[in-house]
């Protein structure tokens, strides 16, 4: 009996804390005390212990998701890449792309968009010479990506792996490439990229700052950033629920399917830790993003932030 | 910002022991069930049987606390909390033992069975120090179990053994592992179970004294025949 009342105890305690800007954010060396969940740690000692984690989880990570939120995950990947409307030869950066989900979901797009495209010329053409048609032939064999690209780049060796194996698995080598990099200092120039996405990847970098900051520096003038993540559900019945789900029933399921309550645990209290929709948005438009903006998905379980560089 | 750090420090020392992971009653209903159904469905996750046993312990463990109180060795363990593990063990040693002694035969068994002591999951969802010290005993012991019911560490030799521990813990994971574990087994294999093994476990085990009130570590050059008859463990068919 003494566990509950110390467990609900603790629980409420410390989702009360959860508003006002992470210490993170006063960015010192390595020093001063972040969060890492609910627990207090330095700087390194948060980046090592959420590197462990992934490395951890890497291998259920699709199936974790899948059974987290009952497939939901999809669809939230579905929206940000429709709402990202790639067209044809657009140049893609998926920061924490980790598994590849993000990354496969744009090459299906983009082939689906550039098939459409292919089928509106032939039309037009229907008059051409013999000649003509057989040199657009030629030059689309080698297309059917219309030139698109994404680059997917994540800090964990595990994951990319496991990025890696489904994209061989389910048939994507095209247009696809695996980097290992760090969202706060990324291994690539200024002005490259035409669209920087990241999902549910910011909650666990150390400096946010700095890698919006990096993001804003590897996009093309004209480029759009776009973030899916974990948010804050501000209808109160809602809330308390989503609450109950997230911490009674998601560690448990990664106790029993990934054999790992722990990180699972971190999971959910991270999420409590990071900053709220108009927070995040405040600090997009810091490092530069214009136009910024959010959408929430399911009550703000998830949001969708934007902004674009001009 | 100090006084978070300190709340922050304070939730960690609902720790009770290393590895302790404080849970509630609906958490431990909720993991009793996936354990349950995921131990059914992939019974190489040993894990899932110890987390089944954590979580529905809640009765049976006190009890099993209580016979070793109340027994002069049982004490002695609850005092001293022996840890049978590798490094503990002096393999040489015991290997160098006469057949038919506890020790040699012990190690005969991790031999040929291909298993180690050390393969054994410490407790994290016992809610109390010293029943996650008696849940550990009850795992540590189970090798010697076999050793002492003759029982390989097969799909059958292991109901055989649950059956035992069932009668003699009563904890719920032993009872629900006899009771499902035989659906994995052939119809030759029930047979023989059920007309020859079980009744001479469940016999063995409401004969014998509390398995658990042995100082297995002081008992290496017991002959296993005496110990076996002075727990009362009947011979094995």
């Amino acid at each position: 009996m003494a566990a509950v009342l110390l467990w609900r105890g603790r629980a409420r305690a410390l989702l009360s804390r959860v508003r006002g800007a992470p210490r993170a954010l006063r960015g010192l060396a390595a020093g001063p005390e972040m969060h890492f969940g609910f627990q207090s740690v330095t700087e390194e000692e948060r980046r090592e212990k959420i590197y462990q984690v992934f490395e951890n989880v890497a291998k259920k990570y699709d199936v974790m998701n899948d059974s987290m939120t009952l497939g939901i995950h999809r669809v939230w990947k579905d929206i940000l890449v429709h709402k990202m409307n790639p067209s044809p030869g657009t140049l893609l950066l998926d920061v924490a792309g980790g598994t590849g989900d993000i990354a496969f979901r744009f090459i299906n797009y983009v082939r689906a968009a550039r098939e459409r495209q292919l089928q509106r010329k032939l039309k037009h053409h229907q008059n051409l010479s013999w000649q003509e048609i057989f040199e657009n032939y030629q030059e689309d064999k080698f297309n059917s990506l219309g030139s698109s690209q994404v680059v997917v780049c994540d800090i964990n060796r595990e994951m990319l792996k496991v990025g890696k194996q489904k994209a061989q698995h389910l048939g994507y080598s095209e247009g696809l490439s695996w980097v290992l990099g760090n969202a706060e200092e990324l291994p690539f120039d200024d002005d490259k990229f035409d669209v920087y996405t990241i999902a549910f990847g910011i909650r666990n970098v150390t400096r946010i700052d700095l890698a919006l900051q990096e993001a804003y520096r590897v996009l093309k003038p004209g480029g759009r950033f776009l973030c899916l993540e974990f948010s804050h559900v501000s209808n109160p019945l809602l809330s308390r629920l989503y609450d109950l789900y997230s911490f009674q029933v998601i560690p448990v399921l990664g106790e029993v399917i990934a054999g790992d309550w722990k990180s699972y645990q971190y999971l959910v209290e991270s999420i409590r830790q990071f900053p709220p929709q108009e927070e995040l948005k405040a600090m997009i438009e810091d490092a530069g993003f214009f136009k910024v903006d959010y959408e929430n998905l399911n009550f703000g379980i998830v949001a969708i932030h934007s902004g674009f560089k001009l | 910002e100090e006084e978070e750090d300190v709340e922050e420090e304070e939730e960690r020392w609902h720790q009770l022991y290393p590895g302790h992971i404080p849970t509630s009653p609906l958490q431990k209903a909720l993991l009793a069930a996936g354990s349950a159904i995921m131990a059914l469905y992939d019974p190489y996750r040993h894990d899932m049987v110890a987390v089944l046993g954590e979580t529905t312990g809640c009765l049976a463990l006190p009890n099993l606390r209580d016979k070793m109180k109340h027994h002069p060795e049982g004490y002695r363990i609850l005092q001293e909390r022996p840890r049978i593990r590798l490094s503990t063990l002096d393999m040489s040693r015991l290997r160098g033992l006469p057949d038919g002694l506890l020790g040699r035969e012990y190690v005969r068994f991790l031999e040929d069975n291909k298993v180690s002591p050390d393969t054994r999951m410490p407790p994290k969802f016992v809610d109390d120090e010293e029943l996650a010290y008696v849940i550990q005993r009850y795992r540590e012991v189970h090798d010697l179990m076999h050793t002492l019911l003759g029982m390989p560490t097969n799909m059958l030799g292991e109901v055989v053994v649950k059956w035992f521990e069932a009668v003699q813990t009563g904890l719920p994971m032993c009872v629900l592992g006899a009771a499902f574990g035989p659906v994995r087994l052939s119809t030759r294999k029930l047979q023989v179970l059920a007309t020859e093994l079980v009744p001479w476990a469940v016999r063995s085990g409401l004969n014998a004294s509390c398995v658990l009130n042995i100082y297995y570590e002081q008992r290496w050059e017991q002959p296993v025949e005496s110990l076996r008859e002075e727990i009362g463990i009947f011979p094995p068919p």
